[in-house]
């Protein structure tokens, strides 16, 4: 147990740390990677408690797919002006009092939405878990996930796919002018649209690409 | 005092295992890029490294022992702790994910219950290395590759999981033992033959080889994140890169090729030990990659992208519905 408890306090160490350093450090592509290491860490932590599936899911949606995208975003900053500009002319402390407002207004929030929970009483004790140790815990998530929760599970989803949709619709703009590409055109093409003979005056030439 | 040197023990053993499984495959990495160009050089009917040591086999170790003397450069304007790191990042991954492959029946140095989920998001996490090196060159030709390696990684690892997931369907379970075991009838290539050729695009895609090499595209971007890396750093980077292409290649085994299983259960086929097979299946592959490098010319960039989203992708989730639906219909769903 004191191995355990060893690297429980490592990992619980190197997140806390990181996600301290993720607002606190200047440079944004630094606090992107210092996200990273906390995601990890975490996910570390969630295969220490025995919730390997969690943690692996973790680290691929997490920091193979959506830290990728965050990286993607802010190495387009120009880090180096960003510096100077947004850290040294700029007094930081002018955004304090409607950052302590904002803060202050969601940790009364969550006060409410926690004091006000209610439990199941039975929650609390662990034999009333319907907790199978034969079967993977991957096993018993998707023995839920797709039982119990089907609908909030479905409902995720679409959330999800609106969003995407979304976000297409926005960026998605025809632009006139560009030559591009069409694989059908180019394999239906046949000689007959394609090859045409033309009876060429001296001194005149043909004008192609009409 | 006892759990003290129960502990101790117990590291010493883990450490002696991870040398034992670490050691052979730095040398061979070495052996498969002697034996990659030697493949380059067969089809273009070229000679290929033949001088150091016998067939050229100790060139790699040469061309170790060039980068160990040269020096290593660190651009004046460059990041220069990510700088470092990037090479560091990108080689430890590579060897990490080697932690979970199952060698043999009880040959594997960490039996987890999500190994394949282990090795998807490390491979997943490899594209962090070339990011990082990149962006930390602060100049502008790594920047453009490591901004195209990281979209092509990206998308191809979704249609890498969709395939996984088409396999884990017939399996039943996320263990890559169970993964091999399940295949003691038939190997997975026979019925997902189509997943097959697409898991191998899709692992060429992942490790950046040609033909999808364009974050390195010489013509354009002159070495793409690796430019301004030189010496051992640039050497990391490189054994990385191959340490990675023989993990693809141990997945694909792994996966569709029944891992350590004998093709034939009879006599001659099933006296050879278990991680043989493997070796031979996982070379079989490298073979095909280092063909392919040699005989396909290069993407165009949207190309890429279309081969990755609209056809790879809706094709393997199409197949993904046609499997269960078949295992389905046939009440042939693994059960636990």
């Amino acid at each position: 147990m004191i191995a355990h408890s060893l690297f429980f306090y490592f990992f619980s160490f190197i997140a806390i740390v990181s996600s301290v350093m993720v607002i606190s450090s200047k440079n944004t592509v630094h606090s992107v990677f210092f996200l990273i290491l906390d995601f990890i860490s975490i996910s570390c932590l969630f295969i220490m408690v025995g919730a390997e599936f969690l943690g692996m899911i973790m680290l691929i949606v997490y920091v193979g797919a959506v830290a990728v995208l965050f990286l993607f975003v802010v190495m387009m900053l120009n880090v180096a002006q960003q510096g100077k500009e947004l850290f040294e002319n700029i007094n930081t402390y002018s955004h304090l009092p409607i950052g302590l407002i904002v803060g202050l207004i969601i940790f009364f929030e969550l006060i409410i939405v926690v004091s006000g929970w209610k439990y199941k009483p039975e929650l609390f004790s662990i034999d009333s878990l319907s907790l199978n140790q034969n079967i993977t815990n991957t096993h018993s998530i998707g023995n839920v996930l797709y039982t119990d929760y089907i609908h909030l599970f479905q409902l995720s989803g679409m959330i999800l796919l609106v969003a995407m949709i979304g976000a297409i619709v926005l960026t998605f703009k025809k632009k006139s002018g560009i030559k591009r590409q069409s694989y059908i055109e180019q394999i239906s093409r046949e000689k007959k649209s394609g090859v045409s003979l033309v009876e060429v005056e001296r001194n005149v030439g043909v004008k192609i690409d009409e | 005092m006892d759990n003290f040197f129960y502990y101790l023990n117990l590291l010493f053993i883990e450490t002696y295992k991870i040398l034992f499984l670490l050691i052979p495959l730095l040398v061979s990495v070495a052996m498969i890029v002697w034996l990659d160009r030697r493949v380059w050089a067969f089809v273009q009917k070229r000679r290929g490294p033949n001088v150091v040591g016998p067939f050229g086999l100790f060139q790699s170790l040469a061309d170790a022992l060039k980068y160990i003397f040269k020096e290593i450069i660190i651009p004046a304007s460059s990041n220069k702790v990510i700088f470092v790191l990037a090479p560091i990042v990108t080689m430890t991954l590579a060897l990490v994910a080697w932690a979970v492959i199952p060698f043999g029946e009880s040959f594997v140095l960490s039996n987890i219950n999500v190994g394949i989920l282990y090795l998807f998001a490390v491979s997943s996490l490899g594209v962090y290395g070339i990011i990082m090196g990149g962006w930390a060159s602060n100049s502008k030709y790594p920047f453009l590759g490591a901004i195209r390696s990281a979209a092509q990684m990206v998308s191809y690892e979704v249609s890498i999981g969709i395939i996984i997931i088409n396999v884990l369907v017939c399996v039943g379970s996320l263990n890559l033992s169970d993964i091999v075991l399940a295949q003691e009838k038939i190997w997975f290539i026979i019925p997902l033959f189509p997943m097959f050729v697409i898991f191998f695009i899709s692992a060429l895609a992942e490790t950046n080889r040609p033909p999808f090499d364009l974050p390195e595209a010489e013509a354009e971007l002159v070495a793409g994140y690796q430019t301004e890396y030189s010496g051992m750093m640039y050497a990391m980077f490189w054994l990385g890169e191959y340490a990675n292409i023989l993990l693809m290649c141990a997945m694909g085994s792994i996966l569709f090729l029944g891992g350590w299983l004998s093709p034939i259960d009879i006599y001659p086929f099933n006296l050879l030990p278990e991680p043989v097979w493997l070796i031979f299946k996982i070379l079989f592959l490298f073979i095909i990659f280092a063909l392919v490098k040699a005989i396909v010319p290069r993407y165009r960039y949207d190309q890429l992208m279309r081969l990755g989203w609209k056809i790879f992708l809706p094709f393997s989730l199409f197949w993904l519905i046609l499997t269960s639906s078949y295992l389905f219909y046939f009440n042939l769903l693994p059960t636990s």
